[in-house]
């Protein structure tokens, strides 16, 4: 292999790293959704549109970073996504109707309405943040001047990588160790249990969809530096998270971030060695395989190999 | 009475067009009939056998490309789409449930979901094939008047209500309900759920197909992000049947009507045009709530609210 192909692979691992770290945000907020209510929130991707915007309003405005927006989207998101919960699906979840899947639609309806609101406000020009630092990179001939091979590490890109794995960090530390983050954990493996034991599911439901829709926002805002906004950007995110949830196994944390890192891998590679194109493409080829050899995900053959022996 | 109903009914409509009305009349009517179509298909698969489907709009463009690839392929009528898109439709329903089948409740949602968007990326892209996003256009139309296209989509649905009718009151129609309330229960009784998934997807999909056909030689264009719209045809069949009634036969009439009678209202309003996905959603989130099994379905429930009925004791 020559070293230009060399430097174009590692160039893409090194890409597909990078939007991988930030997938795996996204799915998170999914996934725990999905584990603890056992629905599919198919409005994620337009929670992360309505997070892009805030981010995107609080530039153009008042100047503010879209990396300090995180602080402001995140808890917006919050009570966006507890009211939500509160006044829309709990009702839904308790009416009585031949379709179980009410709320997965209900959920839908949401989606279209706040990416149709977004049309209205913003019109659907695609619209981006021009921060100073978009095009700042390091390179590792600055580093080490004798080095063999030229590659480049863009700022915005690690910046959003570290904070995405900060929050990832923050998230199994609350999950983990604090008292709520027990009793949602608790809530997701046994409903019933859950309930004997004390824990007040209902509220674990709500926060939960806050939760998960605060990540999702924060993951917006970690976006718009590298990338470009426009209302009906959403879809795509939806998809793509359901895609690393499967990919990863449902409801499973470690396979979402396992599978957001895999994801970015695999589309990086196709984007550098097919065509850009059909990188989408090559996300449902993932899909459909995972689908038809490792329905599990990658959080079973994980549990297969710890248990196998 | 009551038996005849159908009867009187497919008999009025069938006399509407000696009333002379004119084209953009009928244009609303054929529409209307068109997606009490698909939303009768779509409840076959989803309101009697329980797969809520997102997807259709895969079946209704690969049933819309094969009408157009006759014609600008083999240089034959669209037309000819009806009998080739059974079989095109129902290999690429075999496939497709081979896939999504083994999943249960909203993942198989979301995954019928991704099948219509791959559909929809294929579609695009393999332009030797599809002709990508210039699409398919049928350069000379059947017929001027709008009248015979009319008839053509009456006796579609005509014979998609039959059949539906037919299948639910049937052994099949019991299984698919028993898979729907509760599929352990059902796979314990005996019946091979994975068999009867199939077929009612097979079904549903070879019918939403048939619109697919119709639309490509009525529109006489066609191209992926038209036919193969998630938002204008998986999701606006959805809310035909969840606003018309699930698991009804007149529910996805009515959505039908309800639908694009509203989809034209909101349209010839300036300004609110924009808006209509908003308030597609919001009626959406309403119906859910407030009638969960749409106008039909909770009809005795409406006819309460409106004091026609006194309460029940």
């Amino acid at each position: 292999m020559s070293s230009v192909n060399l430097e174009v692979l590692l160039q893409t691992l090194i890409s597909g790293v990078l939007l991988g770290g930030l997938y795996a945000l996204i799915a998170l907020g999914m996934t725990i959704i999905m584990g603890v209510m056992k629905i599919i929130n198919l409005a994620h991707g337009e929670l992360m549109m309505v997070g892009m915007y805030i981010a995107f309003v609080l530039f153009s405005w008042l100047h503010i970073d879209p990396y300090l927006s995180v602080f402001i989207a995140a808890p917006a998101l919050f009570v966006l996504g507890v009211g939500l919960q509160k006044f829309l699906i709990n009702p839904v979840m308790k009416v009585d109707a031949i379709l179980p899947e009410n709320q997965v639609i209900l959920t839908v309806g949401i989606g279209m309405v706040l990416a149709n609101l977004a049309t209205i406000i913003f019109q659907s020009d695609y619209r981006q943040t021009p921060v100073s630092y978009a095009t700042k990179a390091w390179y590792l001939t600055d580093l080490w001047k004798g080095a063999p091979l030229e590659l480049s590490l863009s700022f915005p890109w690690s910046v959003s990588f570290t904070i995405a794995v900060l929050i990832t960090a923050c998230l199994w530390f609350f999950l983990a160790k604090t008292d709520t983050g027990k009793s949602i954990r608790a809530t997701a493996q046994d409903l019933d249990a859950a309930l004997l034991m004390g824990v007040n599911v209902e509220r674990m439901r709500v926060i939960t969809f806050g939760l998960g829709s605060a990540l999702v926002g924060a993951a917006g805002c970690l976006f718009i530096p590298i990338y470009y906004i426009y209302p009906d950007i959403g879809g795509q995110f939806t998809l793509i998270s359901f895609v690393i949830t499967i990919l990863g196994g449902l409801g499973s944390t470690v396979g979402a971030i396992l599978g957001g890192l895999i994801l970015g891998l695999f589309e990086s590679l196709t984007a550098t060695y097919i065509g850009m194109g059909w990188a989408p493409v090559g996300r449902f080829m993932i899909f459909v395989a995972v689908l038809i050899f490792i329905p599990g995900g990658v959080a079973s053959l994980l549990r297969s190999r710890k248990f196998g022996k | 009475m009551k038996r005849y109903i159908t009867y009187i009914v497919l008999g009025l409509l069938a006399l509407l067009p000696l009333l002379g009305l004119n084209s953009y009349l009928m244009h609303i009517l054929i529409l209307v009939i068109m997606w009490s179509v698909i939303g009768m298909a779509w409840n076959l698969l989803s309101g009697y056998c329980g797969q809520v489907s997102f997807g259709h709009a895969a079946f209704f463009g690969v049933g819309a490309y094969t009408a157009g690839m006759l014609y600008s392929k083999l240089g034959i009528s669209g037309w000819w789409g009806f009998p080739a898109s059974v079989f095109v439709v129902a290999v690429f329903a075999l496939g497709i449930g081979y896939i999504c089948l083994r999943l249960r409740g909203p993942y198989f949602a979301l995954a019928t979901l991704s099948m219509g968007v791959i559909f929809r990326i294929v579609a695009e892209n393999l332009v030797g094939v599809t002709g990508g996003d210039l699409g398919i256009m049928i350069r000379e139309r059947t017929w001027i008047d709008k009248t015979w296209y009319f008839y053509i989509i009456l006796i579609v649905a005509a014979a998609t209500y039959y059949l539906v009718r037919k299948v639910i009151e049937s052994k099949l129609g019991y299984y698919f309900v028993a898979i729907r309330e509760d599929q352990d229960a059902a796979e314990s009784l005996g019946i091979n759920t994975t068999k009867y998934k199939t077929i009612a997807l097979i079904l549903s999909a070879v019918i939403t197909g048939f619109a697919g056909v119709f639309y490509t030689n009525y529109m006489g264009y066609i191209d992926p992000k038209v036919v193969f719209a998630l938002h204008d045809i998986s999701i606006i069949t959805i809310m035909v049947v969840m606003v018309g009634g699930v698991a009804t036969y007149w529910g996805p009439v009515v959505g039908a009507i309800i639908m694009v009678l509203l989809a034209e209202a909101i349209r010839s309003i300036p300004k609110l045009g924009t808006a209509h996905h908003t308030l597609f959603g919001v009626l959406l989130i309403v119906i859910i709530i407030f009638l969960p099994n749409g106008i039909v379905g909770d009809f005795s429930k409406l006819k309460r609210l409106f004091g026609m009925r006194r309460p029940a004791p």
